[in-house]
């Protein structure tokens, strides 16, 4: 007679456990991709930036910029590109806290909390979305590089790894953005925290300069740096110049730092999130 | 044995705010328990920590029969929650929004599908069912988030203020909705600013102000407490006011004496307590014309929950929305004031 409870089935019994989680950020990773795919003018602006910056740097600076004594712009081009992919990929970190923030806003967060799904669901299929969209990011700035002069010269399965770094890394600070989105009152003031912070990072390190040339107490930071980590990683794998000669363990074995860095930064992130969610009011 | 919705002295602060000041529910399986209180009595706060979102400082609550502390997960399988705010994305289809909240329930993929699309069309969506939740009004959204409340028919829901900013045909068709749900046998909380709401849609109600249960009972009961029928006159002129006194007084409950006849002067109206309905309503208006005191209008006036209301917390339920929106009219006119909140 009604079709508001007749006959309806209730809800199932949760499955529980990997196999729930899974399933449930399956779900939300594919509401957030639906998202992304009708707000593509978000992903459009996220990708102005970085050309932007190749241009800026290979084009502007280029000339006046020396690689271990080299000052030819086209071998700047060439070590650039290491340093922006890597920069890219923490913008990560404003599209997941600013789509969290809105998700607390709109009440959308209650209405998940309030289902029997998996705990860091929705936290982890955001997070996957902005995977997605990294890895579209990637290609792009790829073509943008190899136009400029960038080029690969260790071959493809060494590429490939180095943008696997580049994937783990931007997951990473997704996650860091995660907790900045559950953190603010408002999506803008998500974007902003997820932002300003990722300059200092990304500057204090090998990404545009050589920390050789940097003064003495600010080299050990930018060669510690998680970030740098990444970015010697993929000038190593990419054979690309400007890799740091330096005692500094991260800078030695820049693959396994890296790898370490942003395992640790998921880890951390991840638990403080998920516990943050479980609590979150707006 | 407690009903599907217990909860016993539970007790939330934010800060220095004592939201929940010790409250205590109890609603029988397949009843309406209507929560009535002004802004800021604890409504809300109440919801969301029976509906596990927030946790009290101390208390216990019970809700479809599992401890809703221990078990939240088992909670969320056996409610729906229609939020203050509608709760949707604005930038999916209002059937991927169903589908989506099927899915989170655990639902199949295929049943999740075949179920938006029966409650797109039960909440006459099916026509915006595959356009985005941005372009929708706010009560088609209103419904949107009600159906997916629904969408796995859950023994117990809550509604927090779902009328509130509806237009009449909306609130018309919600209150269908409350009548299917509850034919069908499933248990609810709803919210309510409006009191002839709560008197429409609850068996029982609970007035609530500063977190605390100040009342409960059914409407009859609540209106009892407040004083029975009483009859109100508007003469015609200023100078009839004394004869009409004199005759009111003799049918008031107190039985002599003027004491229990109030007498609003600017607008000629005289009220009275009364028993004894309409059959003596015949006889006021014989005697007052036998006296030639004429009557502009007379009436017999069963309480309102308004006037329960005011009796209770010795303020009108609406008072402070009225002072947030400027407006010192009467009720019903701030109800069609308020705008419409979807944002
Ligand atoms: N998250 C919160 N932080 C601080 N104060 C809150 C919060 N939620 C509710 N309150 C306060 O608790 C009281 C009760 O609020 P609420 O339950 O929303 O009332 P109602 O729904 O009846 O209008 C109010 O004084 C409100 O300001
Ligand atoms: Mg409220």
């Amino acid at each position: 007679m009604t079709t508001l409870t007749d006959n309806v089935p209730g809800a199932p019994r949760p499955r529980g456990g990997v196999a729930q989680s899974i399933n449930d950020s399956l779900v939300v990773t594919k509401r957030n991709l639906i998202r992304m795919s009708r707000i593509p003018e978000m992903v459009v602006f996220g990708l102005i930036q970085p050309v932007m910056f190749v241009v800026l740097f290979s084009f502007v600076f280029g000339g006046s910029m020396s690689v271990g004594g080299n000052t030819d712009p086209a071998v700047y081009r060439e070590f650039l590109m290491a340093g922006i992919f890597a920069q890219t990929v923490t913008f990560a970190t404003a599209g997941a806290g600013a789509g969290i923030a809105d998700d607390m806003h709109k009440g959308l967060v209650d209405r998940f909390r309030s289902l029997p799904m998996a705990r860091g669901a929705v936290l982890t299929g955001r997070t996957l979305a902005d995977l997605v969209q990294t890895a579209l990011t990637l290609v792009v700035l790829a073509i943008v590089g190899l136009l400029v002069g960038w080029r690969i010269h260790n071959g493809v399965p060494k590429a490939l790894g180095a943008f696997a770094l580049l994937l783990l890394l931007g997951y990473a600070f997704s996650w860091i953005g995660a907790l900045i989105g559950l953190s603010v009152r408002t999506p803008e003031a998500a974007t902003s925290g997820g932002l300003i912070w990722l300059f200092p990072v990304t500057f204090v390190s090998n990404a545009f300069v050589d920390p050789s040339m940097m003064a003495d107490w600010i080299r050990p930071i930018a060669e510690w740096n998680p970030f740098s980590a990444t970015v010697q990683a993929c000038r190593e794998l990419f054979g690309n110049p400007g890799v740091v000669q330096s005692d500094a363990w991260p800078m030695r074995y820049p693959v396994w730092a890296s790898i370490l860095y942003s395992i640790l930064i998921v880890f951390v992130f991840r638990t403080l999130s998920v516990r943050k969610y479980r609590s979150a009011t707006v | 044995m407690p009903g599907a919705i217990y909860a016993e002295g539970l007790v939330k602060t934010f800060g220095d705010v004592r939201a929940l000041d010790g409250v205590d529910l109890d609603v029988p399986e397949g009843t309406v328990l209507g929560l009535l209180g002004p802004n800021g009595a604890g409504k809300t706060t109440t919801v969301r920590v029976l509906t596990t979102l927030i946790q009290p400082d101390s208390g216990r609550a019970v809700v479809a029969g599992i401890d809703v502390l221990k078990h939240p997960n088992e909670v969320r399988r056996s409610i729906g929650l229609s939020g203050q705010f509608a709760a949707v994305d604005e930038y999916l289809t209002g059937r991927e929004n169903l589908q989506m909240v099927g899915q989170l329930y655990q639902m199949k993929a295929k049943a999740a599908k075949e179920r938006a699309g029966e409650l797109l069309d039960r909440f006459r969506l099916s026509d915006a069912a595959d356009r985005t939740a941005k372009t929708y009004s706010g009560g088609m959204r209103r419904r949107l988030d009600l159906a997916a409340a629904l969408v796995v028919a859950p023994p117990v829901m809550f509604m927090d203020e779902p009328t509130t900013g509806l237009d009449p045909r909306n609130r018309q068709a919600l209150w269908d909705v409350i009548n299917e749900l509850v034919a069908g046998g499933t248990t609810l909380l709803l919210t309510t600013q409006y009191l002839e709401e709560a008197d429409h849609l609850a068996h029982d109600i609970c007035v609530v102000d500063h977190g605390k249960v100040i009342a409960r009972g059914t409407a009859d009961q609540l209106k009892a407490q407040t004083g029975g029928e009483r009859v109100e006159v508007v003469v015609q002129q200023p100078e009839m006011i004394a004869g009409a006194r004199d005759v009111l007084a003799r049918y008031g409950v107190a039985g002599t004496g003027h004491g229990d006849v109030s007498v609003e002067n600017h607008i000629r109206k005289l009220t009275v307590p009364v028993t004894g309905g309409a059959k003596l309503l015949a006889e006021v208006i014989r005697d007052l014309d036998a006296v030639g005191v004429g009557i502009d209008d007379i009436g017999l006036r069963r309480p309102t929950l308004d006037d329960v209301f005011i009796y209770l917390t010795g303020h009108a339920a609406e008072r402070e929305e009225e002072e947030e929106n400027g407006t010192a009219g009467a009720a019903g006119k701030s109800r069609k004031d308020r705008k419409e909140k979807a944002s």
